[in-house]
């Protein structure tokens, strides 16, 4: 098999937190690729642009340019997809119908509070879903490589970028490991790079605690 | 009334200083005839309501190229170039709206609602200097409901009397936006007899439709080209 990349690592370790028949809203970048992954699980993905059973991307004999994703490639209709408008799939997703919501973030605190929407000195003119998701999903999955270009985390005491809302996510998935949030502080349940939990704590500045899960 | 008008006639619609409601999510159901027609004309100083301004130099991009629009609400900005670099200068005015609390606002402001309270944005820079209340144990942000003079929607197919019908996402905020502005103009790929359109799956009805206009626009693979 293929050696899969950092980006190819998160979006598989995600997949596997899905269950059969989840709902589940995929945001732009790294949550795309988690689709490739499922195996022989059948999820529906909701696309917030008013469409709950997004397929594969089309054939070029089948594209439609009307039908698109909310990064707005073209997609197609799975089999029992259903179209609505806007209001309606924001109802859907703030009422908590939505099983799941996958989102790349710039940073996530200790607490699990995630920034994904505005870069710092870059003009703040685009929010899209983001929020809306945010405070909506039953589970927040939040992906990212875990470092910066720069080599800086993203996993931090306190975000520096700007909050996309005070609700925390349930997990985040990274190329060397998988974190949750609680009172005891920041907790490794699946490790898989080749940094062991001291070593991603000291990289980090950060505590983590072990709970390592054997997943079936 | 015939609701059928000219693009040429629909023209006269389009003034100064209003506040112009425009359907599409990118480019997929934009009312680009209509659009166009604001550039033939000397409105100025609009106000837009749009979940983004356009696209690939069509719909509400040439629009705003022209000078046209001096303030734009609604939720993903960053794709326009010119927008972004407008605003720095202090050109255009930006209203950001996460893209539900603008949904939710627009099918307020359709349905008689003055306002609403959303947990979404609260704690967020999108909630500062607005109002919070906490309901049950919940933080909520008050936000407003917004209505236009004029909505321009785009739709699949009307019938005579304005009953319309979508194709898959090019609904987006078209059926919100139909009812909350004081004339409201369809954009439609197809005008069928009153009778044609099975009632089951009518999405807007034709009450609040005032003018319908045939789009000059046909998709030709990955593109919207116009057909003269």
């Amino acid at each position: 098999m293929l050696k899969l990349n950092s980006r190819e690592i998160i979006a598989k370790r995600i997949a596997q937190e899905l269950k059969e028949g989840d709902v589940v809203n995929l945001g732009v970048g790294i949550p795309t690729l988690v689709a490739s992954f499922l195996e022989d699980k059948t999820v529906y993905f909701q696309s917030e642009n008013g469409l709950i059973g997004m397929g594969p991307p089309p054939a070029s004999e089948e594209l439609d340019i009307d039908l698109i994703d909310a990064g707005k490639n073209p997609t197609t209709l799975a089999k029992g997809a259903a179209l609505f408008h806007s209001a309606d799939s924001f109802a859907m997703i703030r009422g908590g119908h939505v099983d799941a919501a996958i989102l790349g973030t710039l940073q996530v605190d200790r607490h699990g509070e995630i920034a994904n929407w505005a870069v710092p000195n870059q003009p703040i003119l685009g929010v899209g879903g983001a929020m809306d998701l945010v405070v909506g999903a039953k589970k927040l999955i939040v992906a990212a490589t875990l470092f910066t270009k720069n080599d800086s985390p993203k996993l931090v005491e306190k975000l520096t970028y700007k909050s996309t809302g005070e609700r925390k996510a349930d997990l985040f998935v990274t190329e060397y490991a998988a974190f949750t949030f609680s009172e005891e502080g920041i907790k490794v349940i699946d490790l898989y790079g080749d940094l062991t939990i001291d070593e991603l704590s000291e990289k980090l500045s950060l505590p983590l605690v072990s709970e390592i899960q054997t997943i079936k | 009334m015939d609701k059928i008008v000219s693009l040429e006639e629909i023209r006269q619609v389009f003034k100064n200083d209003q506040r112009i409601l425009v359907g599409g999510f990118g480019i997929s159901g934009t009312p680009l005839s209509v659009l166009d027609q604001i550039l033939e004309t000397d409105a100025e100083n609009l106000e837009i309501v749009s979940n983004n301004l356009g696209d690939s130099g069509m719909g509400l991009h040439k629009v705003f190229m022209a000078g046209k629009i001096k303030k734009a609400i609604g939720s993903f900005f960053t794709i326009n170039k010119e927008a972004v670099e407008a605003w720095s200068k202090g050109e255009l005015e930006i209203e950001l709206l996460p893209q539900g609390t603008l949904a939710e606002a627009i099918r307020c402001g359709g349905a008689g609602i003055g306002g609403f309270y959303t947990k979404t944005a609260v704690g967020t820079e999108l909630s500062k200097n607005k109002e919070i209340r906490e309901i049950d144990g919940i933080r909520y942000v008050f936000e407003k409901s917004i209505r236009g003079n004029v909505a321009l929607i785009k739709a699949s197919k009307a019938d005579r009397l304005g009953n319309l019908v979508y194709h898959t996402t090019a609904r987006n905020f078209n059926p919100m936006m139909a009812t909350a502005a004081d004339i409201v103009i369809a954009e439609v790929d197809e005008i069928v007899e009153i009778g044609e359109l099975d009632s089951e799956q009518i999405v807007t009805p034709h009450v609040y439709i005032d003018y319908i206009v045939q789009s000059t626009y046909k998709k030709e693979g990955s593109e919207y080209v116009e057909v003269k």
